[in-house]
């Protein structure tokens, strides 16, 4: 065997090396060490997205082609690296906490697990390996999301999140077993070039919207998005701010590399159309029902439920501009949501208050949360110059890339949808500034965790849209990439 | 070498660096007074720099041109220029915000954050009217639509939540049907984003009457064309002072600017083939905001409601396409922007003392107040247009210049001519509308008899009220007795645009 291609993973092998540092700290270490598990994990992790920001990525595969990784892969796991430490570092206090003392190990673990599935997902070229990665990034989230233990809605998630996820993989392997009846192959590039004369063919038609429908679920575009409000509701802010972003933002790139490299063939004929249908739905019936809620963890959840749609459109390009702008769109959404959560995390640890009409008046006794919140929210809205804005503007135009009229029709419903977004960003900001409160959350000081996080999510929001290296240097990644 | 347009985003950043550091209120206002003052002396220095750099190159359509790469793979630069028209447009808001500031001299509370949001729509503003690059332009656009919603919100009066909202989402609607436009004018006009050179490559004949559709209705709702005046009044009526003057005075502005700028400039095409349907609606803006002006009895919703005719005024002479009505469409912006913001100054102060806007419920303010009765009688003039006061020399030109025969229009609609001049008819109807609203406002609210004896103690304007005040009445009369020192600036400008226009006519 040709132990060489697996220097072709080092992000993997990087990944595994911080994960059993972690594991061989919270096994074999004493107690008082151990209270420092989170912050050096932190430290771990950034020492480890540093490494692999600098390593370069080329283009490679391994093992006979099942697994394959190029510049824009890289990139993209780079990207969820930077999610990831934003995510461990603003976890720290709640993780430090009493009721989380026993179990604070296993939830870096666990994390780090998933994120290492993620990982694969990307880079899977081979369905047997994809489905693996599937369940590996799936699974120990359902142990995460149950987390809170003594907490009734947090057990109701997790079997929520539990069969949601056991459903859509069972769906999802179905269309790939009808695919493999059709092809007589797993891998992507084979299907694709076995499908390239059966587009007619209807089973293949049913197989796509089974595949579709399973990844759906992961990225919760409607109507496969049921569980995704109770799940964020429930599950504890961590966890939350990981689903919301990171496991989207894997599960959105995945798809698109399966939709273009296993099934590109079809494209015109059958899964453009479909994801057409998909996106539509996912951002306006998102938007609608986001309008509703009281609840700050529900409210971003739909709203992340219409970002998702936002995602997607990177996916319809169907091009590598479409790549580079999903990976960019995902970057900066880490952003914003990150630094929405952050604030929502910061106010639950201090107060236990997470309902928007406890947020009224806020900005009196909390300027600086209450600042960095409008910010995500004028992110998340895409007003410029925060960074919102400009990954907007960039999946737009990528979807538009076609030209097609159909497109600028979709193009169309999906800005219309951004003034409703609007809408509801805006009460956010509205509640904070404007409205009157007698008993407003009293002033207090957050922990240095949390405040650090937020420094590093205000900060990206501000700098990475006006710093257009980033968005060059992505667009670059994909055009070497030679996917297209 | 250093591009003096960069000072108008450089000074109100810098003033926005200024400002949070401030621990004041004095430094607060030291800060933002001196932000407004400095851009007021670039804005007159760029006028005189222009006058001379036309001088020197009569022939290059935009001057002062710089261009950076800034997003490569869409081919968006940050791209500056202006021509006379920009520059005027410049000098208005630099007025406007110097006078504004002045205006808001006494906000309260959150003082601090309230300049901060204004100096934030200030650069907006100026980069808008700086850029010549679409990316660059749509961008400083919507920058200086998302500060309305919390200067309103938090410093409004009277149903400012509501107002916020309806103002906020209503402008970003217009945005999308605008950002739609710009992108499809960057991919079938070769990939470039630059005014300039979409000019010269042409927007897809297929596309044009869509684009140009979107734009212009993207742009219309800031120029508050009819039916989607509708966030105008309520949002004038409820924002503070300053910014109903910067809103009334600048922001409607880029609405006609950018009708103009992109909408017709760019694609010509369409713009000469279904031109008569906004004229048709801007015809309704004229002649409707006048006559809802007529019924109303708050005085700020008077003149937002006049606002929307004039503006409408503004967009139905950039329609006629011709070098008279265009030249007058530039006069009447500058005109009603000075103007109506020496209105909303006088409206805030008559409010900030007696606190009601109700003209059934004020009378014979020239006994009590008398300098800003005088001052609201000398806005009244103008906005009526009186001879020698901006609003004459604006409508005159309008009017003129709808009526000179357009080869335009009859080349393209066959009986252009007779639709275009009924609509003229019915637009110039509105002087004697205004005439109406104005004087009815007038001779209620200054000679009537005084409605309450309490207004009997009420003062008359502190310095810093006169002074902004005076401010924007000493360029009223400027601009209505020098106009040919705005139509100097404008001279070259329009050719280029009128000319290219006309290639298409034939």
């Amino acid at each position: 065997m040709d132990y060489s291609q697996f220097m072709i993973m080092h992000q993997e092998i990087g990944l595994l090396v911080v994960f059993l540092l972690v594991f061989l700290f919270d096994t074999f270490l004493s107690k008082n060490v151990q209270s420092k598990l989170s912050v050096v994990a932190c430290v771990l992790f950034g020492a480890f997205t540093v490494y692999s920001f600098i390593q370069p990525v080329e283009v490679g595969e391994a093992f006979a082609g099942m697994y394959a990784t190029s510049p824009i892969v890289g990139a993209i796991k780079n990207i969820l690296n930077i999610g990831m430490f934003i995510v461990l570092l603003q976890s720290i206090k709640w993780n430090n906490s009493e009721s989380q003392i026993v179990r604070r190990g296993e939830f870096i673990e666990l994390m780090l697990l998933t994120l290492f599935g993620m990982y694969l997902m990307v880079s899977a070229r081979h369905f047997m390996l994809f489905i693996i990665a599937l369940e590996t990034a799936s699974l120990p989230l359902a142990a995460m999301v149950a987390f809170d233990k003594k907490t009734y809605e947090s057990h109701e998630a997790a079997v929520k999140y539990l069969f949601t996820a056991m459903f859509s993989s069972a769906i999802y392997m179905l269309g790939i077993s009808f695919v493999y009846g059709l092809s007589g192959t797993l891998y992507f590039g084979d299907i694709a070039q076995q499908v390239a004369g059966a587009e007619t063919d209807f089973l293949l038609y049913v197989a796509l919207a089974f595949v579709i429908a399973g990844v759906g679920f992961k990225i919760s575009l409607v109507p496969f998005h049921l569980w995704t409000a109770d799940v964020y509701q429930g599950a504890p802010t961590s966890v939350t701010s990981y689903l919301s972003v990171i496991s989207k933002g894997a599960a959105a790139f995945a798809s698109m590399v399966i939709l273009t490299q296993a099934f590109g063939a079809l494209y015109s004929q059958v899964w453009e159309w479909m994801l057409y249908a998909l996106i539509i739905l996912t951002i306006t019936l998102g938007n609608l029902f986001a309008i509703r809620q009281n609840n700050m963890k529900r409210f971003l959840a739909f709203s992340s439920i219409s970002q998702a749609g936002y995602i997607m459109l990177g996916v319809i390009a169907n091009a590598s501009v479409g790549m580079a702008a999903l990976s960019y769109y995902v970057l900066i959404y880490i952003f914003s949501n990150l630094a929405a959560f952050g604030v929502i995390q910061a106010i639950e640890n201090a107060k236990g208050k997470i309902d928007m009409s406890d947020y009224n008046g806020l900005y009196k006794t909390n300027p600086k949360l209450a600042f960095a919140m409008m910010l995500a929210m004028f992110s998340l809205g895409g007003i410029p110059p925060f960074a919102g804005f400009f990954s907007k503007f960039f999946i737009f135009s990528a979807a538009l890339q076609e030209g097609s009229v159909a497109m600028y029709v979709l193009v169309l419903i999906a800005l219309i949808n951004t003034i409703i977004s609007l809408y509801y960003y805006l009460l956010v900001v509205k509640a904070m500034f404007i409205n009157p409160n007698d008993n407003p959350i009293e002033s207090f000081k957050s922990h240095w965790s949390e405040r650090a996080g937020l420094v590093i999510c205000v900060a990206g929001i501000i700098i990475i849209g006006l710093v257009s290296c980033i968005y060059v240097c992505l667009t670059d990644a994909a055009n070497v990439s030679m996917m297209f | 070498m250093f591009n003096i347009l960069f000072l108008f985003v450089i000074i109100p950043v810098l003033t926005l660096g200024g400002l949070f550091l401030t621990q004041n209120v004095k430094q607060v206002r030291a800060v933002a007074a001196t932000g407004a003052s400095l851009l007021l002396i670039a804005a007159l220095y760029l006028c005189y720099a222009f006058l001379g750099a036309r001088e020197a190159d009569p022939d290059s359509m935009m001057l002062f041109q710089s261009s950076y790469m800034w997003f490569e793979p869409l081919n968006i630069h940050f791209a500056v220029g202006v021509d006379g028209i920009s520059v005027l447009m410049i000098l208005l808001s630099a007025i406007i915000v110097f006078t504004g500031t002045f205006a808001s001299w006494k906000i309260e509370p959150l003082t601090k954050e309230y300049f901060l949001w204004f100096i934030l729509l200030s650069i907006g503003v100026f980069g808008f009217f700086i850029s010549i690059d679409l990316f660059t332009m749509f961008m400083f656009y919507e920058v200086a639509l998302i500060p309305m919603f919390l200067l309103i919100g938090v410093w409004g009066s009277g149903n400012k939540n509501y107002a916020a909202m309806k103002l906020t989402l209503m402008l970003m609607g217009g945005s999308a049907f605008l950002l739609i436009s710009i992108l499809g004018i960057y991919y079938h006009a070769g990939h470039t984003m630059n005014l300039l050179e979409i000019v010269n490559n042409g927007v897809d004949a297929d596309w044009q009457n869509a684009l140009f559709v979107a734009a212009f209705v993207g742009f219309g709702v800031l120029g508050a064309m009819f039916p989607f005046h509708t966030w105008s009044p309520d949002g004038h009526a409820s924002a503070p002072t300053a910014v109903s003057m910067l809103h009334a005075g600048v922001l409607m502005k880029l609405g006609g600017y950018g009708c103009f700028r992109v909408a017709i400039f760019l694609m010509p095409q369409a713009a000469l083939e279904l031109g008569w349907i906004f004229m048709i609606l801007t015809g309704i803006s004229v002649v409707y905001g006048a006559f809802a002006a007529c019924v109303k009895t708050d005085l700020k919703y008077i003149n937002a409601y006049s606002s929307v005719s004039h503006c409408g005024l503004v967009l139905f002479a950039i329609l006629m396409m011709n070098q008279t009505a265009m030249t007058g469409a530039v006069l009447q912006m500058l005109s009603h922007g000075l103007m109506t913001a020496l209105f909303f100054a006088l409206i805030g102060m008559i409010y900030g003392r007696t606190h009601t806007r109700d003209v059934r419920e004020m009378g014979g303010m020239m006994q009590i107040m008398p300098f800003l009765s005088v001052g609201y009688i000398i806005a009244g003039l103008a906005s009526l247009g009186l001879p020698g006061l901006s609003g004459f020399v604006a409508e005159m030109t309008i009017f003129f210049g709808s009526f000179e025969t357009s080869p335009i229009y009859n080349a393209v609609l066959g009986d252009g001519d007779t639709f275009r001049h009924a609509f003229a008819l019915v637009t110039t109807t509105t002087i004697v509308i205004t005439a109406v609203y104005i004087l009815r406002v007038v001779g209620k609210l200054l000679f009537g008899p005084v409605q309450n004896e309490a207004h009997r103690k009420l003062d008359d304007a502190h310095w810093f009220e006169r002074f902004s005040t005076v401010t924007l009445m000493i360029a009223i009369a400027v601009l209505g007795c020098f106009p040919d020192m705005a139509v100097g600036i404008l001279r070259d400008s329009f050719e280029p645009i009128v000319s290219h226009i006309m290639a298409f006519a034939q």
